[in-house]
């Protein structure tokens, strides 16, 4: 499944897309603590598979909750979509 | 030299006069639906305060989200520009300058000579703006100011969870029923336009001097909130407002000589 | 906000039963309870298929909501709770059903659902709600194999749509209706954000039109928001629509041009779609732990 958090606002849209098939053959799980926003955690989905999912807590303000990753010039690359084995990891902004 | 800026924002349209380096008139006037007429209203205005007649000005730049509205203007130049050249004018240490209007928020890394190195825009979604306290000391049934005022009395800071404006009057309506005292939702909406006025700064880095402008720096309590936030104090210019029409009228200075 | 206004996104309380079944000749009897921000509904399920159904508004209490819709469900059958074999909650109340025996999201639950009332040709679904937007993408299973859900922005809610008709002061119900009464379409309000957009309206009525041209603009406006979210997670025929916005007449039928896809009707109350989806998951669940011999 790709489950796509986050929300569109005026200003824009702001989607972390998880490619769930992905965390089915991930192991390591390193999105979890890559993450400096604690935005991941490991879920039970609604089809009993352990998967990667966004925070309720942050689906709504993902704009500003990753900011601090994404600086105006030279973005480096994003600490979640790196450490991800799987690549099932991606942002839409 | 006589040069103008005008800066025709979401809300309102500023208007600068520069007459050899000196500000000498200046006109503000809501921006209304017919941009381009209110503006040469507000050009008009200004000219009358700085004694001149309109055809003595040499150069107009326009800039601001109407700036295309502008017949008059000889050139245009962005947002993020003329708040870059207007603040180092005014006050040559800052570095970062963040600019919170109605409708908006920039925040931008400058040189010394004024010139943009970085920024970041937060547009088009009113809870990353001005207009987010406007709603909410709407729907507690008082003025901006005093509404700005009160925030600072708070005690404690409670989150808010709506990231809407839309969403957050209900939710301010519900705190009001749960007898939150007006001080902390007050604190709590700062709070919340200043975190994401926050973030977005902070993706082009703060450097000192950081210097506040546009009209929500008027508004003691979003002060408070952002620099908390931020955890930094800012220098203020005293027409906060009017930075923009100025580094527009300043770039028109420059324009002018270059034609020469 | 007028009682009206709100009528319509609550929908009226009512209650629906097999009268021609007897669940005592049944199985796996399971419920299905999706509490939601305005309205709240429960579905009971006699081997996977639908027996009763209840909806009721959603009270400051989420628990009570969730109680009172399933005695809703359960009156007159001579059921009680003691004989449903599996009760699943959804809905943004769901971790407030006090007697589920599992949540399930309502992504999941409304996908589930669309697949039984539709058919499982289903692949898009859209659900509209007073404070939400989701746009599915199922497999024939019913399974959800891409989704967005929007709660952050009024946009593109029936929220935005309260706003607009607060300021033009026309009823939310007769907003779809009116936005057909102009004679040529206008271009769609260029602001997203209801904030905004309530401003541009305003500007637009001062400019001299009328308030049929401005529900138009609007309307158009949210149609396309929306048919965008839906091409995003891969808009594909067939389509289906619940909540409250299939309703609106003024922004499904936009939705339906933009996309060049006319949304399916089925003969069941597309508003129960999350609450029958839960009842279905209840039964595959129970099967589930009977196998496993935890029941
Ligand atoms: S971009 Fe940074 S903050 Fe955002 S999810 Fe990835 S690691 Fe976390
Ligand atoms: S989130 Fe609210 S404030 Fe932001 S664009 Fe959407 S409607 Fe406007």
């Amino acid at each position: 499944m790709k489950a796509n958090y986050g929300y569109t606002d005026g200003s824009g849209d702001y989607y972390i897309t998880i490619e769930t098939e992905g965390c089915l053959k991930c192991t390591e799980h390193d999105c979890v603590d890559a993450c400096p926003q604690d935005v991941f955690a490991i879920i039970e989905d609604d089809y009993d598979d352990l998967v990667a999912a966004v925070v309720e807590e942050h689906r709504r303000s993902l704009a500003y909750v990753c900011s601090e990753c994404k600086p105006a010039s030279d973005p480096p690359p994003l600490p979640c979509v790196e450490a991800c084995p799987q690549n099932a990891i991606s942002h839409s902004w | 030299m006589i040069t103008a800026g005008i800066d025709v924002g979401s809300k309102t349209i500023k208007v600068v006069i520069l007459k050899d380096g000196r500000v000498t008139g200046r006109g503000m006037k809501a921006a209304g639906l017919e941009q381009a007429e209110s503006a040469t209203v507000c050009l008009r205005q200004a000219a009358a305060e700085a004694g001149i007649k309109e055809s003595d000005i040499e150069q107009i730049v326009s800039t601001g989200a109407g700036r295309k509205a502008v017949s008059q203007a000889n050139s245009q130049i962005t947002e993020v520009g003329a708040d870059a050249v207007g603040t180092v004018h005014v006050l040559p240490e800052a570095r970062t300058v963040i600019d919170v209007g109605a409708e908006e928020g920039r925040g931008i890394k400058v040189s010394a000579e004024g010139k943009v190195v970085d920024f970041a825009v937060n547009e088009k979604c009113a809870a990353g703006a001005g207009s987010f306290a406007e709603s909410m000391s709407r729907a507690l049934e008082m003025t901006l100011e005093e509404f700005g005022q009160i925030s600072l009395k708070s005690t404690r800071s409670i989150p808010m969870n709506a990231q809407c404006t839309v969403f957050a009057e209900s939710e301010v309506v519900s705190l009001l029923h749960a007898e939150t005292s007006k001080e902390d939702i007050s604190r709590a909406v700062h709070d919340a336009i200043a975190s994401r006025v926050a973030s977005m700064v902070r993706r082009v880095g703060i450097e000192q001097k950081v210097a506040l402008i546009g009209g929500v720096a008027y508004n003691p309590g979003f002060v408070n909130s952002l620099s908390r936030s931020l955890e930094t104090e800012f220098v203020i210019p005293d027409d906060r407002e009017y930075i923009g029409a100025l580094g527009a009228a300043l770039v028109a200075v420059e324009r002018s000589k270059g034609n020469k | 906000m007028t009682e009206n206004k709100q009528e319509f996104w609550r929908w009226s309380e009512y209650n629906w039963r097999d009268e021609n079944k007897d669940w005592r000749e049944g199985n796996i009897v399971t419920a299905g309870i999706d509490v939601g921000s305005v309205s709240s509904q429960a579905v009971i399920c006699v081997d996977g298929e639908l027996y009763a159904f209840n909806n009721v508004r959603t009270g400051s209490n989420s628990p009570d909501s969730a109680r009172r819709a399933l005695e809703g469900a359960l009156k007159d059958t001579g059921m009680t709770r003691d004989d449903i074999n599996f009760v699943v909650g959804t809905g943004y109340g769901r971790v407030n059903v006090p007697f589920a025996d599992k949540a399930v999201t309502e992504i999941a639950c409304h996908a589930r659902g669309a697949n039984f009332m539709a058919g499982n040709e289903v692949r898009t679904i859209l659900d509209m709600g007073g404070q939400d937007c989701k746009a599915i993408h199922c497999d024939e299973k019913g399974k959800v194999t891409n989704f967005k859900m929007n709660d952050k922005c009024a946009a593109g809610t029936g929220r935005g749509m309260e706003v607009l008709a607060d300021l033009l002061e026309v009823p939310v119900t007769e907003i779809g209706e009116m936005s057909f009464q102009v004679d040529e379409e206008p271009p769609p309000v260029s602001s997203t954000c209801v904030v905004f957009a309530k401003s541009e309206s305003m500007a637009l009525l001062k400019d001299g039109w009328p308030k049929s041209k401005v529900l138009a603009a609007y309307c158009a406006a949210m149609a396309q928001r929306v048919a965008s979210l839906l091409e995003s997670v891969g808009m594909q025929e067939k389509f289906f629509i619940t909540g409250g916005i299939a309703k609106n007449r003024g922004v499904v039928e936009r939705i339906e041009k933009i996309l060049g896809v006319k949304a399916i009707q089925t003969k069941f109350d597309s508003q129960i779609a999350g609450a029958l989806g839960a009842a279905l998951f209840a039964k595959t669940l129970y099967e589930k732990r009977q196998a496993k011999g935890v029941a």
